[in-house]
């Protein structure tokens, strides 16, 4: 099984110009405690799917939320020339096909 | 309303952002409630830093007209405050003022009289350089670099205000505040706070009310409708089809946040580590526990610099042989362009003042550096030529000189001449005009909370008076 089998949302957004955050979410708590149960996320495999240092990684278990989220900073500013992704909105897909043993 | 002796106190969202479009027939449902005042926001810096460099709105005019008509209609008929932050999509002053005239319209059309505070938001350049050479203004993380040069270039600067500046307002007898750059939770944070509300409630109440219907399970046509006591938040839609689910609710305070529990505001920070959410009944959440820290006084700045003036070229290419070449080929291109604008342009443009940035789609375009997958040929690319440069015709010229190599420059494997990529359009270039870049995150660490904001008071009605 892989991350996106088992969430019922992933999604990326920039929360302010500076900063990229990424909101992974279940639909019910088994599905959620299945996920924090297998250790597959972590700031460590965060870091390795965005290519960014683990130190810089913000990772939070929200429960009553039934929601893990991340926060890095960006890669290019928003709006920065180049920045492909003005919202931020479809950086989220690498989680995907995250293995969730 | 004497302080401390509410027992709640109650108020609407009518929507996520000022021309976001109000549902009037929910608003008035929810306006049958008794609701102590009605707030909503009208800024975001969701779409970049061209509102806040340029001066513009995000939002067409009518659409703010027509919000802001029902809000300021229902405010008169409920005699209640309306309070407005973040105007015109940016909040600098001529936001503000752009929806002033838009108010004034609105009360001269409808026959509204209104005691209105205009708070404007937009920084005096000598103020802000005073702060920084007394060590108070502070980075964020990540935080450019800031320097006299960075304020000065900067187009335009703005503070985000705390409840403060409204709450002066308020006390001053305000039917309506009409705030520059503002906190989205302060505007429903200050009236109760100024009632002496617990302040971890009132500013959690602030936060999951502002962005309209958004804290619903599903989205759709409603407005929020809060109550805040002693102990707790209740929440609750009005609309077709909406309800508020703890789910929901505990879920908006991660949505464009880096930290789904520690929300920083001017005066400190809210802390939604102990908060509880509970189902009253179908639609309606009550929330308890939340916190509020003090800390030390500070109002975050945003600010945009003048970055260039950019046209572009929209197109793509077919051909397999270029494809599983392609970065090579674009850099062949960029070296002949850049050989083109050296004996053509050399004199006005040198090398270091403009850039030629090819986004490919199919490829890499969307992810950049994080794409995971770059190797992967798809059979088309969509190549997206952003040509950028000091003035608008020097971006164009680049522009300009940038097609031919891209028509026509060669590969191998086709003997004699090749039409490579298939412009869109005729005139292939498009200008669009100034590009700017957000050019602060940082905060300031002003000598009282209102210091950085300036009030005034007007009469708005059908002819204007002076506050009386």
């Amino acid at each position: 099984m892989v991350l996106a089998d088992i969430a019922n949302l992933i999604r990326s957004k920039n929360a302010g110009p500076f900063t990229l955050t990424f909101d992974i979410m279940f639909a019910d708590l088994a599905s959620y405690r299945r996920v924090k149960g297998s250790g597959a996320l972590s700031p460590a495999a965060f870091a390795k799917l965005y290519l960014c240092l683990v130190e810089k990684v913000r990772f939070f278990e929200c429960e009553n939320a039934l929601a893990f989220k991340f926060s890095i900073p960006r890669p290019l500013t928003q709006g920065e020339l180049g920045d492909g992704d003005m919202h931020g909105g479809q950086q989220f897909v690498p989680l995907m096909n995250l293995e969730i043993p | 309303m004497a302080n401390g002796q509410l027992l709640q106190i109650r108020f609407i969202s009518p929507v996520g952002c000022v021309g976001g479009g109000i549902s009037g027939a929910a608003l008035d449902e929810a306006l049958a409630q008794a609701p102590d005042f009605i707030a909503c926001d009208a800024g975001t810096t969701d779409a970049g830093p061209f509102s806040l460099g340029m001066g513009v709105p995000a939002f067409p005019r009518e659409a703010v007209k027509r919000d802001l008509s029902l809000m300021l209609r229902a405010g008169r008929k409920a005699n209640i405050p309306v309070i407005i932050g973040s105007a015109g999509t940016a909040g600098g002053d001529v936001h503000v003022d752009w929806v002033l005239e838009i108010a004034r319209e609105i009360v001269a059309e409808h026959n509204l009289s209104l005691r209105t505070a205009i708070i404007y938001a937009e920084q005096d350049k000598a103020y802000l350089k005073r702060l920084l050479h007394q060590n108070r203004i502070l980075p964020l993380d990540p935080a450019p670099p800031i320097s006299d040069s960075i304020i000065d270039s900067s187009s335009r600067i703005v503070g985000m205000m705390g409840v403060e500046p409204l709450q002066q307002a308020i006390a001053e007898g305000a039917d309506f505040v009409l705030a520059g750059r503002c906190s989205d939770s302060a505007l429903f944070a200050a009236i109760p706070l100024i009632q002496g509300f617990p302040p971890g409630l009132a500013w959690h109440a602030g936060k999951v009310s502002e962005c309209g219907t958004l804290v619903c399970e599903t989205l759709g046509q409603g407005v929020i409708f809060t109550t805040i006591s002693q102990d707790e938040i209740t929440i609750r839609p009005y609309g077709d089809g909406l309800r508020c689910t703890p789910h929901s609710v505990a879920a908006h305070s991660l949505y464009e946040n880096s930290d789904p529990y520690l929300h920083r505001e001017c005066s400190g920070t809210f802390d939604l580590t102990k908060s509880t959410f509970d189902a009253i009944d179908d639609v309606t959440v009550r929330i308890r526990g939340s916190e509020f820290i003090s800390e030390p006084y500070t109002v975050k700045l945003e600010g945009a610099v003048l970055a260039g003036y950019q046209s572009i070229i929209v197109g793509g290419i077919r051909d397999p042989y270029i494809i599983r070449q392609l970065d090579n080929w674009l850099a062949a291109v960029r070296s002949y362009v850049d050989e083109s604008v050296s004996h053509v342009l050399g004199d006005e443009l040198d090398k270091s003042s403009y850039s030629l940035t090819f986004h490919t789609y199919g490829i890499d375009a969307v992810m950049g550096s994080l794409e995971p997958d770059p190797k992967h040929l798809p059979h088309e690319v969509g190549i997206v030529l952003e040509a950028s440069a000091p003035t608008q015709e020097m971006a164009h010229k680049l522009a300009q000189l940038s097609r031919q190599p891209l028509l026509h420059y060669p590969i191998k494997e086709w003997a004699g001449s090749i039409t490579a990529f298939a412009c869109l359009h005729n005139p292939a270039v498009i200008d669009r005009g100034p590009v700017y870049r957000f050019s602060l995150n940082h905060v300031a660490v002003p000598s009282t909370p209102v210091e950085m904001f300036r009030t005034h008071f007007i009469d708005l009605c059908g002819s204007e008076k002076p506050w009386s």
